[in-house]
């Protein structure tokens, strides 16, 4: 055990190996791998495991309520953000649409999910609070001439007003009826905006630019940028929103009504509200849509369209805004790259194939229902919390790792 | 003036009569059991009082105010606080939010100031580490500081009892309704929940009306008892005088 001391028992060969590896070059260095040891002990002493481990576990009641609870959380929150800055550069024309329609689904989702998962009442007619988040805004720029932050607002709050109105019978339907109730209003939304004339009618509208000011988006890069700030907003909000008085309001009526009546929650209020605050964020997806698909037309906000919101949420997972936004992602993504799957490498022509033989060739599109009904699933099946179920197990997995 | 005061109350679900006329008068500070036979209608005297039904005739007033068939969460804005048969927890809710939930009559912050507070300063931020304190030292009362953070619905039932009673608490309530606070528990747990009863009169100042089948406790922590059968108040009086009521005796043991 002296060699370590002793540098000429080391091969002269070895040492000049070990001085060109790059890598070993770097940690070698203290001054190098200070920052990191430091980033990681400031991040280390404050994560759950640590402070269980030394009895450290509150030091402020605002700590609960904190956007990012530890450093762990908000180390990852800044590197989230950083991605979320970079990622348009790296990607082309094509993507960046996509990741806008995802950015637009997740504050849908988020706004479904506030209904669904938290206060526990069904929606199959939330492609019609969309609709009315289109129309709204277009038809406010086009023939109001308002400014788009307004006609987004006015989107935004419009819709919540129809929600108000929809969550009144609310009180009295329940489950299927309530489903039935919502599903009517989703149909009869789309029917009365595509007979008419003012909106358009069947054809539809030309949604004008976005613009804030002097700024105008052009390009998918502008309007990513405008789409993901209002993304970012919205979610943060309803982060804090279901971590204060009224979220909690809204999971007390979806796990015992009599109960939260008896603390206090007037029932009646907090469900039209939840059926607003939820309208309210479809509308402003709704608008957001309009602008980034540049038209709109009545055809498009079908039933099928509020299914695929319902599926984002149970995909992602009920009662969870990261759930909101996987099941929004993943949904998305799918929707779309399924849609091309002919184009794929090897599967696409095998797929092709079997299609000519057995079925139509035109039946190959459709190929996308019957994978994302299969993920359902699936889902439902193995996993009842959603991809936010996955994510936990992950999650204590690696915490307790090493065991 | 008696803090709640009920006048010749019925109530008739069809044709079932299920309170013939009841009447009774709570004093502030007093803990009140009701008892009687399965049927006899104490739960509906509950639920009566916190709004959950709408008696068919007959008045109900607490503190000077009518309450008569208004909402539960009128009531629960006056200061009645209830608790159960059973349990009505929020089961996808830890014990701190189910707490947090007494507290709800007591804070304010709406939609907009819940949904953007970006620091302590806030005042939904404030407001929210205040009742937290609040609830904190509920949690220390009843000392289920091990369960503070567990989903209720994965606890033992006689800590999901506690819960709810430290849920009601946490309201600060005037008036405490115990539905059988003390129904599934073991001895042990009955004799602290009879400590607790008396440390929740004196501690907080609360007014209690029980219904309880456990009579050593009732007869125990009791300063007045009402007995009741098939709706009908038999009688109403100390520990002691009701112990001895020959109709009562009738009620529970049948006649000779």
């Amino acid at each position: 055990m002296t060699s370590r001391k002793n540098n000429s028992v080391i091969p002269h060969a070895l040492q000049v190996d070990q001085k060109n590896d790059l890598f070993i070059l770097f940690f070698r260095r203290r001054e190098a791998i200070l920052p990191i040891a430091n980033l990681l002990t400031w991040v280390g002493k404050d994560s759950e495991t640590y402070r269980c481990l030394t009895m450290d576990m509150k030091r402020d009641y605002y700590e609960d309520i904190q956007l990012c609870k530890t450093r762990t959380a908000l180390v990852l929150t800044i590197a989230l953000f950083c991605c979320l800055m970079i990622i348009p550069f790296l990607l082309g024309d094509y993507n960046i649409y996509i990741v806008n329609l995802i950015a637009i689904h997740a504050i849908v989702a988020i706004g479904l999910n506030i209904l669904v998962g938290y206060t526990g009442q069904i929606s199959l007619g939330h492609a019609g609070f969309f609709a009315i988040g289109a129309y709204t805004s277009v038809l406010l720029m086009v023939k109001g001439g308002v400014p788009f932050p307004v006609a987004l607002l006015a989107a935004g709050f419009v819709s919540a007003g129809f929600g108000f109105l929809l969550g009144l019978p609310s009180l009295r339907l329940e489950g299927p009826y309530l489903a039935i109730a919502t599903l009517g209003f989703g149909m009869a939304v789309t029917q009365i905006i595509s007979h008419w004339d003012f909106a358009g009618g069947h054809m539809g509208l030309a949604a004008p630019k976005m613009s804030i000011g002097p700024f105008v988006a052009d390009t998918g890069l502008e309007q990513y940028a405008i789409i993901m700030s209002v993304a970012a907003i919205m979610t943060i909000a309803a982060i804090n929103l279901m971590k204060t008085r009224v979220g909690r309001a809204l999971v007390a009526i979806r796990d015992s009504e009599i109960a939260a009546e008896a603390m206090g929650v007037n029932v009646l209020k907090y469900k039209t509200l939840a059926f607003a605050i939820s309208a309210f964020y479809t509308g402003v997806g709704g608008a957001l849509m309009a602008f980034a698909l540049a038209h709109i037309s009545a055809g498009s906000f079908n039933l099928i369209l509020s299914i695929t919101f319902l599926a984002m949420i149970i995909v992602g997972g009920l009662g969870s805004i990261m759930g909101s936004i996987l099941g929004a992602a993943l949904l998305t993504y799918l929707q779309i790259k399924l849609q091309v799957i002919q184009e794929a490498p090897i599967v696409g022509p095998i797929l092709l194939d079997i299609s000519k033989r057995f079925f139509t060739a035109e039946g190959l599109p459709n190929i996308q229902s019957i994978i994302i009904g299969g993920i359902m699933i699936g889902i439902v099946i193995f996993e009842p919390l959603g991809m936010r179920g996955i994510y936990l197990r992950f999650k204590r997995y690696w915490r307790m790792w090493p065991f | 003036m008696a803090l709640l005061s009920i006048q010749n109350l019925w109530v008739s679900f069809g044709g079932l009569v299920a309170l013939h006329g009841v009447s009774m008068d709570v004093e502030e500070g007093r803990i009140f059991s009701i008892i009687g036979p399965n049927g006899a209608g104490k739960t509906t005297i509950f639920n009566c009082i916190s709004g959950i039904y709408k008696p068919t005739k007959g008045k109900v007033i607490f503190r000077d105010r009518e309450i008569t068939g208004k909402k539960s969460h009128y009531s629960a804005g006056m200061g009645i606080a209830r608790t159960f048969q059973n349990i009505e927890l929020f089961g996808h809710l830890t014990t701190i939010d189910n707490l947090l939930l007494g507290r709800h009559i007591h804070m304010k912050s709406g939609v907009f100031s819940g949904a953007f507070f970006f620091g302590k300063s806030f005042p939904a931020a404030r407001e929210e580490c205040h009742h937290r304190e609040v609830v904190e030292r509920i949690i220390e009362f009843l000392e289920i500081e091990a369960y503070r953070n567990s989903l209720v619905s994965s606890l033992p039932y006689g800590i999901r009892k506690l819960v709810e009673l430290g849920r009601a608490l946490a309201m600060e309530p005037t008036l405490l309704l115990l539905d059988e606070p003390t129904a599934g528990m073991n001895q042990e747990e009955k004799r602290d929940m009879m400590f607790w009863i008396r440390d929740i009169r004196d501690d907080f100042k609360v007014t209690i009306i029980m219904v309880e089948h456990d009579m050593n406790l009732v007869m125990d922590v009791s300063d007045e008892i009402m007995a009741l059968n098939f709706g009908v108040k038999l009688v109403q009086g100390t520990p002691e005088q009701v112990r001895n009521d020959p109709q009562v005796l009738e009620a529970y043991l049948g006649r000779d």
